[in-house]
């Protein structure tokens, strides 16, 4: 089981979390048609490599933070509270 | 049928002389059974050395052939010594200490150890050579279960008997800040070095005591030894792990340890988050491959000494010794001590060797290299060692070969977090690895720490002869049975990869997992295929390290149980648990159809504590219900409540319930039980991580009340009795109205007038310490209006009665709501809410099939939930989602989906039974069966 690093808790067993994902941003809804919409709902980059994504410390704080996970290695370089900026040295789109 | 004669020294006293190391008491016999005939040996025996100092050699029939098996490691590992104790199966008999009155049999075989049939086996081995399984028995298919009947009588393995009591099992967690696998003087020093450096220390040991090879070895090293186990007693901040072992290592270094034993559970397993791992584990020795090495009286050296030095056994009268290395030398000089005749030590080193073992069930004898032979009872082998890597693969290390040494040794490509010390590193005097393991030691804890770490002192590997195989052909796997012989044909047939090979042949498959198998398996292999023992790799080990009962990783059920303030009262009127996710509730008491009609006649009162329910304040709460609900809130006046179903962004039916606005910014939600926490996960998620501007706070208060509805005509009259401060009448609290208000005594109430059942009721949300008061006082003060208690079963009823949907039982993860036939609750012409393109899309196409009441046209059968519906070209058309027999219209009534074609009321479908039986149902006008103008819950 890995540790998930918990911006507001620190490390803990990735047990007390829910992965919600990568998750894109909301399109607006307005005269949206199905297939944008569904890619909204459905398709996710899924990269082995370095992913930004949402988990809710459900055990825990109760609060959700976005975390950048190398899906190959689990390592986890950043974590932050959701709406905040990510870090300029660590961009979702490298490796 | 094969005999073996009962072994010919049985009863000869085989116990040595006192040693120095011994670890038994002699002044404390315990007696036990073996195999039916009565035994003793001394506390600190285990269950092997207490046999073998009563002069028994043989333990076990092999796996395949039933060939008589003798002590090969005399520890845990030893794959000879497995056996059934009382009525636990697959004991380690080797290390397994004795108690008084244990009854010991044998395994594997039939009818007796001594007399076996099966051992008819081996005289035909070519039948039950590799791939023998997989070649005779796959085809025809048809007869594999007359195979698999025939077959289960040769598997091996103890019996577990149905009447077995069972056992305690238990579960820990810990978090050291160094976690130490293996307990000898490089394990003792690293963790004593740890915890002086500060370090919180696990050490964990699989012996019974620490100490490792120093255990059994000479003077200098037992007052070593003496002083380790001292320095560690002494230290604070070390906990020690006797009789445990870890049993893998996975990421982030959440380490397994799995306890023997213990006084109050047969095995503990607990689940450690170090910082550090330090693998400490030692060596294995390794057995040789010749012809007869699996005849009892052929043991390593450590068994030797381990038999000598720790139980003061003497393993035999007269012994050769053939060795590659020291130890061999020293287990000769141990032999001699005790009074074993060494007739000869056949040093590899100078070019000799032993071509095969002679004997029938025992070893006779051993034939030299050059054709020597000798007559002896015990053949000693020391060929060499296997790093057992095994934690430190899991980490990421590939072992690699080292030539001069002819062992596998740690590829130094782990993790960080994990160290190495011992001579799983390379060989070195006691006080050479002490050395090492201090120093990884304290390198450890500063890593721990964050700190800087000291370098660690070399430890290599000494050179060692080549020794894997010699001219003739043995056993590699014992466990399995599988012969070098078996490993060459199938390197012929193509198998000739480390990994293809084991499958195929089965080795290193057995109770060893490899530790003893792995590297002669890969060492025959590669001799097979004329490649180096580099070339041909090792097999990946994987977790568990050594077995784990499933009671262990099952452990305690720490899952809670939830129950109602009510239960107390519940339980005391026998009422029938219903298990709801964590919640136990009441499912009726005694009949359901009477609960029924006494709220349908009267007044009935149910606990629905279970209810979610989450308290949202602020001013941002409507914007937050209109977008989280279907239906439009902006209106909702303080004093209302309404009725609201939540979608996913699939436009899936989430969950339902309704919401009350107690006060200007003030808002109660009720969710359905089962979704209470992922509603509240839902709202979270979109205030945090969409709308964290807007101002709402939400408070999980499923547990903070306890609930209660009162129905039937009198709900009104009876709660009148207990309310004094709020108007209950029909013109002052209307239908979907809730007020905050005392209920018999208790204030900070909130009774909301709603109807799920679908009579005049009351659902009053009570703080959860006067729960069970209040339904106390409800029951009492309604005695002469027929009050009564109902249980969920009666709810379910009349709901279904009263057509009301339940989410998830009516509908399914693809139900989106215009299925569900909530058509008059979607309000499209809100500018968004969650769902709310998907739900455009279908109603635009309409909905596929639709959620509709049903009526079975024979008014006596209830369709079984899950009833297929079909069309009269026999497609299937729908389901039941929901069936009873209604006692208020004396019918079945049910719920159910149909396709948009069959969903027109009035229209006849077919049910399919699951006995295979049709019948015929009318689709009805409208969900609800009973009172569908809701002239009852409106009055």
């Amino acid at each position: 089981m890995i540790l998930i690093p918990c911006p507001y808790c620190g490390p803990r067993n990735s047990d007390e979390f829910a992965h919600w994902g990568e998750g894109g941003a909301r399109p607006p809804v307005q005269d949206i048609g199905p297939a944008e919409w569904r890619a909204y709902l459905y398709i996710r980059r899924n990269r082995a490599g370095w992913t930004t994504e949402t988990w809710f410390h459900r055990f825990g704080c109760a609060r959700f933070f976005v975390a950048e996970r190398n899906t190959v290695t689990n390592e986890v370089r950043t974590t932050r509270s959701v709406g905040s900026e990510a870090p300029p040295s660590a961009s979702p789109e490298e490796g | 049928m094969v005999t073996i004669a009962r072994a010919r020294n049985s009863t000869r006293d085989m116990r040595a002389g006192r040693r120095p190391g011994e670890l038994i008491d002699r002044a404390t016999s315990l007696g036990f059974t073996w195999n039916g005939r009565r035994y003793s040996g001394f506390q600190g025996d285990t269950i092997v050395s207490a046999l073998a100092a009563s002069g028994e050699k043989f333990f076990s029939r092999s796996f395949k052939y039933h060939r008589p098996r003798g002590i090969l490691t005399a520890n845990f590992h030893d794959p000879n010594c497995i056996v059934q104790v009382d009525d636990e199966p697959n004991v380690r008999a080797a290390h397994r200490r004795l108690r008084g009155g244990m009854t010991v049999k044998a395994q594997n075989v039939w009818p007796s150890l001594a007399w076996d049939i099966a051992a008819v086996n081996g005289a035909f081995p070519r039948f039950l050579s590799a791939g023998f399984y997989y070649k005779t028995f796959i085809k025809p298919q048809r007869l594999w279960p007359a195979y698999e009947r025939v077959l289960q009588h040769f598997a091996p393995g103890g019996r577990l008997p149905a009447s077995s009591a069972g056992g305690e099992y238990d579960k820990r967690y810990a978090h050291p800040d160094v976690l130490v696998a293996g307990g000898g003087p490089a394990g003792m020093a690293a963790a004593l070095a740890a915890a002086e450096a500060g370090a919180s220390v696990m050490l964990v040991e699989e012996e019974y005591e620490l100490g490792g090879h120093l255990r059994y070895g000479r003077a200098g090293e037992l007052a070593l030894l003496a002083d380790l186990r001292r320095a560690v007693a002494e230290q604070d901040g070390v906990e020690v792990l006797l009789n445990s072992v870890v049993t893998g290592r996975y990421d982030d270094n959440w380490v397994g340890v799995l306890q023997r034993e213990l006084p109050n559970a047969g095995e503990r397993l607990i689940k450690a988050r170090a910082k550090m791992l330090v693998v400490a584990p030692g060596l294995i020795e390794r057995p040789y491959v010749f012809e007869g090495n699996d005849l009892p009286g052929v043991m390593l050296s450590t068994a030797a000494r381990r038999l000598v030095n720790l139980y003061a056994v003497k393993p035999g009268q007269r012994a050769v010794v053939f060795t590659g290395n020291d130890d061999g030398i020293a287990a000769a000089e141990d032999l001699g001590d005790i009074g074993t005749e060494v007739l000869r030590v056949v040093d590899a080193r100078r070019g000799e060797g032993v071509r095969r073992a002679i004997g029938r069930g025992q070893v006779s004898g051993v034939e030299l290299d050059g054709g020597t032979e000798l007559a002896c009872d015990l053949l000693v082998t020391s060929v060499g060692w296997t790093a057992p890597t095994s934690l430190l693969n899991m980490s990421g290390d590939i072992p690699r070969y080292d030539e001069r040494a002819a062992r596998f040794v740690p590829g130094r490509s782990a993790q960080p977090n994990v160290m190495a010390t011992g001579g799983i590193v390379g060989d070195g005097s006691a006080d050479e690895l002490v050395s090492h393991g201090r120093a990884v030691g304290a390198a450890a804890a500063a890593r721990a720490h964050g700190g800087n770490e000291t370098g660690a002192p070399e430890l290599v590997p000494r050179p060692h002869p080549a020794l894997f195989r010699a001219s003739t052909h043995g056993f590699v796997d014992f466990s399995e049975d599988v012969s070098s012989k078996d490993i060459f044909s199938a390197a012929q047939e193509g198998y000739d990869s480390a990994e293809l090979a084991k499958r195929y042949t089965t080795a290193t498959m057995g109770p060893g997992q490899g530790k003893l198998e792995t590297v002669n398996t890969v060492a025959v292999l590669a001799e097979a295929t004329g490649r180096t023992i580099a070339e041909t790799g090792t097999t990946v080990w994987r977790p568990p390290y050594v077995p784990i009962s499933l009671g262990a990783l099952a452990g305690r059920l720490h899952a809670p149980v939830r129950y109602s303030p009510m239960q107390p009262w519940h339980e005391a009127r026998g009422a029938v648990p219903l298990v709801a996710g964590q919640w136990v509730r009441p499912e009726h008491y005694g009949d359901p159809g009477a609960e029924v009609r006494n709220v349908r006649e009267k007044v009935g009162i149910i606990d629905v504590t279970p209810l979610g329910k989450l308290d949202l304040r602020g001013p941002d709460v409507p914007k937050l219900l209109n977008l989280l609900y279907v239906n439009k809130w902006s209106k909702l006046e303080v004093g209302s409540v309404r009725y609201g179903v939540m979608c996913a962004e699939d436009g899936v039916v989430l969950d339902d319930g309704v919401t009350g606005r107690l006060g200007e910014d003030h808002y109660l939600m009720s969710t359905t039980s089962s979704g209470a926490g992922a509603v509240w996960e839902w709202l979270e998620n979109w205030l945090q991580c969409s709308y964290p501007d807007w101002l709402v706070h939400v408070t999980q208060m499923t547990t903070a009340y306890a609930s209660i509805n009162i129905a039937g005509p009198s709900s009104r009259h009876l709660l009148g009795r207990l309310v004094s401060d709020v108007d209950l009448s029909p013109e002052a609290f209307p239908y979907m109205h809730v007020r905050t208000g005392s209920v018999a005594g208790v204030p900070d109430c909130y009774m909301w007038r709603i109807g799920f059942t679908g009579e005049l009721s009351y659902e009053i949300h009570v703080p959860a310490g006067f729960g069970l008061y209040v339904w106390e006082r409800l029951l009492a003060a309604g005695g002469d209006l027929g009050v009564g208690a109902f249980g969920v079963e009666a709810q379910r009823i009349m709901r279904l009665e009263k057509g009301h949907m339940i989410v998830a039982q009516d509908t399914d993860g693809l139900t989106e709501a215009f299925s569900a036939g909530l058509e008059w609750l979607v309000k499209l012409d809100k500018p968004d809410f969650i769902g709310k393109p998907e739900l455009v899309f279908e109603h635009e196409k309409g909905p596929g099939s639709k959620l509709v009441g049903l009526q079975p046209v024979d008014p006596g059968v209830v369709p079984a939930e899950g009833s297929q519906i079909l069309t009269d070209d026999r497609v299937i058309a729908g389901r039941v989602t929901s069936s009873r027999m209604s006692p208020t219209l004396g019918r079945s009534v049910c719920l159910g989906f149909v396709i948009a074609e069959l969903a027109s009321p009035g229209s006849v479908v077919t049910v399919h039974l699951p006995d295979g039986n049709d019948v015929a149902a009318t689709v009805m006008p409208q969900l609800a069966h009973f009172d569908p103008e809701g002239a009852r819950l409106r009055g």
